[in-house]
């Protein structure tokens, strides 16, 4: 599935993408390059934001903070740093011909 | 069987008393005779601040059988029965007399005229307040208060503070003759009469004869003076009017031994209607002790008096004044090292035994600061040091002196407690050890104790940056630099985060670098600066248009309501006396904006770290009592700072009079109307930790009133921690209130241009945010839900309808364990 083209990304930030079956993938460019995609809901809200949280590091590892009640998810593994039990669903993405994709 | 003990006597000794045996065996019972429960007297001239009693409030006490506005008027101690003004007997086991003083008038003839006050009770100072009132005189007031000691400068400082000019009459031939000597009094007097006292030492007031509306007061130096207001403030005297049959001192008070018993085993006296082994003290710190020692006693000790130190700092119209020890150097053969800097206005003393070895005391004018280094060194060994001119005074105290002389707290307790990991920082410190509870001239001494021990709060923002936020403020305006990433490349590690980005786009935004949503800043800023918008707990997010003053036409009240309206938006009134609108989807918000920003609204800045409202009171327009026009400054205020960007949140307001109907001093900056202009309250917090705002000038007209504002929220701009609002900033500033005043007001440290200057800048550079993103092609295509299906709305979300309104369905969140 298509999500946009490479250039809408920007770097360290994310946007959120609505799949057919009308679930919803938060996607994000780092600033060394890489793109990682996440389930856009926050588990402790239940709010579909992520896609509009602060891009960091914690101790060097890339996470996303939720906007909501600021807990920090890793980009690579969707696991919450705060509360090691919970975790967002990673999905797979590449980029194609300048263009973002969902696999 | 359960032992009863009564009370006599509801002021500050007596209050700690309840408070310490509260919880034991004992059932209590107490007799106050003001109608007010207790309160603090020793900050009674702060109460002209605010004219808010429960400022000065004591902690209710509970489990105590409080009988407020009943005097005790007969005591059989026969039939240990105590008689109260309603008829009510209560029956004791022990009887403590605290009954404290009665302020001595001398007599005067006149002195019973009306507008002739006391000076000892809340009650006292709501009647000198009425008499300034009904005072009919062009321009200043003018008024006497009779003694120049401590209490009479307090008295003093509460007239000026009323906006009277206080004539200070005392016998002696020189200021607080009972703590300062003649060289320190010369300097205390000089610098008070810049405050717009006049002093007139070694002479008295012959009469007081009433001329019309006015008092005439003739001295025995044959000046006549034309006053509004006479207060006596001539010194007290203990109360023993309550009639028990025990032998009096030599000077008054009810006779006790060191156990603060009198000859009658069951009855026992405290505070300054004790005299304890012939000696009476008007000091609330041996009050306390006495206290502690019946308490004792009560619960089956043997403690008794161990004496006590009539040492005192404080701080008198802005002067700081303290005296320890011997001061006097009445001790045989005593030396004295004088220091007398009048062009810097410091005067130091101090005595010395006659071989130069032994501290003996001292007296300090204009800086005190050294006071809590050399108080527990009196009767010590005193480094040669200190004997040097400009020799250094800070020296390692011994581990049993007393740090809060208030609670006799020694240093050691608090090391103990420092270093046992019980408490730190000073709020645990004064929780567990109850030390700086007291007047809090010790907090300085708890903070030096803390890094002594090694207690070192870090002040690094984040991982990211070893820097505080002060610091990192001077880092980007010494080096200009503009975006994060330069910031983070040269004066930090990795790549940020959730704390570092938004503390640094704030920055950034305070030393003004265009648009918050421009290429560079976006990505740093928090949802709610990132989407012009608070986000609400299911996603979407309310919008706030600026409203300033609360002023606003039916017309755009329309235009609210319309928009509300057409998207189903929940309508709430907040309390910044303005509209938050509920329920919008990212989609919707530039639309939504479109027809306000249509209409003439702007950016109500709800969701940033900036200036929110400035509330207002109705002011002269219209209401009866108002006596300036508190809508038109609000409006004024709220135009100048809106968009400023802070470290935290910024909340005003502006009351038209002393009634203060818009709240003023719960806001970081507080405006209060006078007759003659403004006074302006600072560091006001409601949320958590409530905090009156502090008065920081008064009387002042709009335009200083706003070259001060500017200055301070500038300062405040730059020196305060992330999400540190002004009340937790300021009471963490060293020096406080008087180094914020000395900053600020005075320009001590020669900044006050460049404030100013950064001040205007803003005002100048202002641009209303949502304007620019609806007229920002790119900004606004950040505004989509979903980037591969704009104008999609985001299906998790879901209204419901309650009163009458849509509200969030809440939302099915996943068990997420906690």
């Amino acid at each position: 599935m298509i999500v946009c083209d490479f250039d809408v990304l920007k770097p360290e930030q994310g946007v959120a993408a609505l799949r057919p079956d009308g679930s919803q993938v938060a996607v994000f460019l780092t600033a060394d390059g890489t793109v990682h995609a996440l389930d856009n809901i926050d588990p402790f809200s239940g709010a579909a934001v992520l896609s509009r949280g602060i891009v960091g590091d914690r101790g060097g590892v890339p996470v996303v903070v939720s906007p909501v009640y600021k807990q920090a998810f890793e980009l690579a593994t969707g696991k919450c740093l705060d509360e090691p039990s919970v975790s967002v669903a990673v999905h797979q993405v590449r980029v194609r011909d300048g263009v973002v994709e969902l696999t | 069987m359960t032992q009863t003990l009564v009370v006599v006597g509801n002021g500050m000794v007596g209050h700690r008393l309840v408070e310490i045996l509260r919880g034991s065996s004992w059932r209590i019972v107490v007799f106050g005779e003001e109608s007010r429960p207790a309160y603090d007297r020793v900050a009674l001239s702060s109460y002209v601040d605010s004219w808010t009693f429960a400022d000065l409030e004591l902690p209710a006490l509970d489990g105590c059988e409080l009988r407020l506005g009943e005097k005790a008027v007969s005591v059989d101690r026969a039939r240990k029965v105590v008689v109260g003004s309603s008829g009510v007997e209560i029956s004791y086991d022990a009887l403590v007399l605290a009954t404290g003083s009665v302020p001595f008038v001398p007599p005067v003839p006149g002195r019973d005229l009306p507008g002739c006050h006391v000076y000892r009770t809340v009650d006292d100072l709501d009647e000198i307040r009425a008499t300034v009132e009904a005072a009919d005189r062009p321009g200043r007031r003018s008024g006497m208060v009779l003694g120049g000691g401590l209490l009479g400068l307090e008295a003093a400082n509460a007239l000026r503070g009323m906006g009277v000019s206080p004539h200070v009459v005392e016998l002696a031939p020189r200021l607080m003759p009972i703590q300062v000597d003649d060289g320190g009094a010369g300097l205390l007097k000089r610098l008070v009469e810049k405050l717009d006292l006049t002093v007139h030492t070694g002479t008295s007031a012959s009469s007081i004869e009433r001329d019309g509306s006015r008092l005439i007061a003739k001295l025995a130096s044959g000046l006549e003076l034309d006053l509004d207001v006479v207060v006596f403030s001539a010194g007290i005297r203990p109360r023993t009017d309550l009639d028990l049959g025990l032998e009096l001192g030599p000077r008054g008070g009810y006779l006790v031994d060191a156990a603060c018993r009198t000859s009658d085993p069951h009855v026992f006296a405290i505070g300054e209607c004790a005299a304890v082994e012939g000696v009476t003290y008007g000091l609330v710190a041996p009050g306390y002790s006495m206290a502690e020692v019946v308490a004792d006693q009560l619960s089956g000790g043997a403690r008794v008096f161990p004496g006590a130190d009539v040492s005192t700092k404080l701080k008198l119209l802005g002067v700081d004044v303290a005296s320890f020890g011997d001061a006097h150097a009445q001790t045989e053969g005593a030396l004295e090292v004088v220091v007398n800097n009048a062009v810097a206005g410091t005067y130091s003393k101090l005595v010395v035994s006659d071989d130069a070895r032994i501290l003996l005391g001292g007296v300090l004018v204009g800086d005190a600061s050294s006071y809590l280094s050399l108080r527990p060194l009196v009767g010590k060994e005193v480094p040669a040091a200190l004997l040097q001119p400009g020799g250094a005074v800070d020296v390692e105290m011994p581990a049993d002196a007393q740090v809060c002389s208030c609670y006799a707290v020694t240093k050691q307790t608090i090391t103990d407690a420092i270093q046992h990991g019980v408490a730190c920082d000073v709020a645990e410190l004064k929780a567990c050890t109850k030390a700086g509870t007291g007047c809090g001239s010790c907090v300085p001494m708890l903070k030096k104790l803390l890094t002594e021990c090694g207690v070192e709060q870090s002040k690094a923002l984040c991982e990211h940056f070893t820097y505080s936020r002060a610091e990192l403020f001077e880092i980007v305006q010494a080096t200009q630099v503009t975006t994060f990433s330069a910031l983070i490349e040269k004066h930090g590690t990795g790549r940020g985060c959730d704390i570092c980005k938004p503390a640094v786009a704030s920055i950034l935004a305070s030393l003004g670098n265009g648009h918050i949503l421009g290429e560079t800043q976006v990505s740093l800023q928090d949802t709610n600066d990132r989407f012009l918008a608070n986000l609400q707990r299911n996603g979407t997010y309310s919008v706030v248009p600026r409203i300033p003053g609360g002023e606003i036409t039916p017309e755009k009240l329309i235009v609210i309501g319309e928009v509300a309206r057409d998207y189903g938006l929940y309508t709430k009134i907040t309390g910044g006396q303005r509209i938050d609108l509920f329920g919008a989807t990212v989609d919707q918000l530039p639309e939504i904006w479109r027809r306000l920003v249509d209409a003439g609204f702007e950016s109500g800045h709800a969701y940033g770290k900036s200036l929110r409202t400035v509330k207002s009171c109705v002011g002269t327009t219209w209401c009866r009592y108002g006596v300036q026009d508190s809508v038109g400054l609000a409006i004024e205020l709220e135009l100048r700072y809106r968009g400023l960007r802070s470290p935290h949140k910024l909340k005003s307001a502006v009351s038209g009079c002393a009634r203060e109907c818009a709240e003023a001093r719960s806001k970081d900056f507080g405006i209060i109307a006078t007759e003659n202009g403004w006074n302006l309250y600072v560091a006001g917090n409601g949320g958590f930790t409530p905090r009156h705002a502090d008065l920081l000038v008064s009387d002042v007209d709009t335009a200083e009133l706003i070259r001060i504002i500017d200055r301070f929220l500038m300062f405040y701009i730059r020196t305060a921690d992330r999400l540190q609002r002004t009340a937790a900033w300021l009471e963490g500033l060293d020096g406080g209130l008087d180094h914020l005043r000395e900053v600020v007001v005075e320009d001590k440290l020669g900044i006050c241009a460049e404030l100013e200057t950064a001040m205007e800048s803003h005002v100048s550079d202002y641009a209303d945010e949502w304007r620019g993103v609806l007229e920002d092609p790119e900004k606004l295509a950040r505004f989509t839900s979903f980037v591969n299906a704009p104008g999609v709305p985001d299906p998790t979300i879901s209204f419901r309808a309650e009163r009458g309104q849509r509200v969030p369905v809440s939302l099915g969140i996943p068990e997420v364990v906690r």
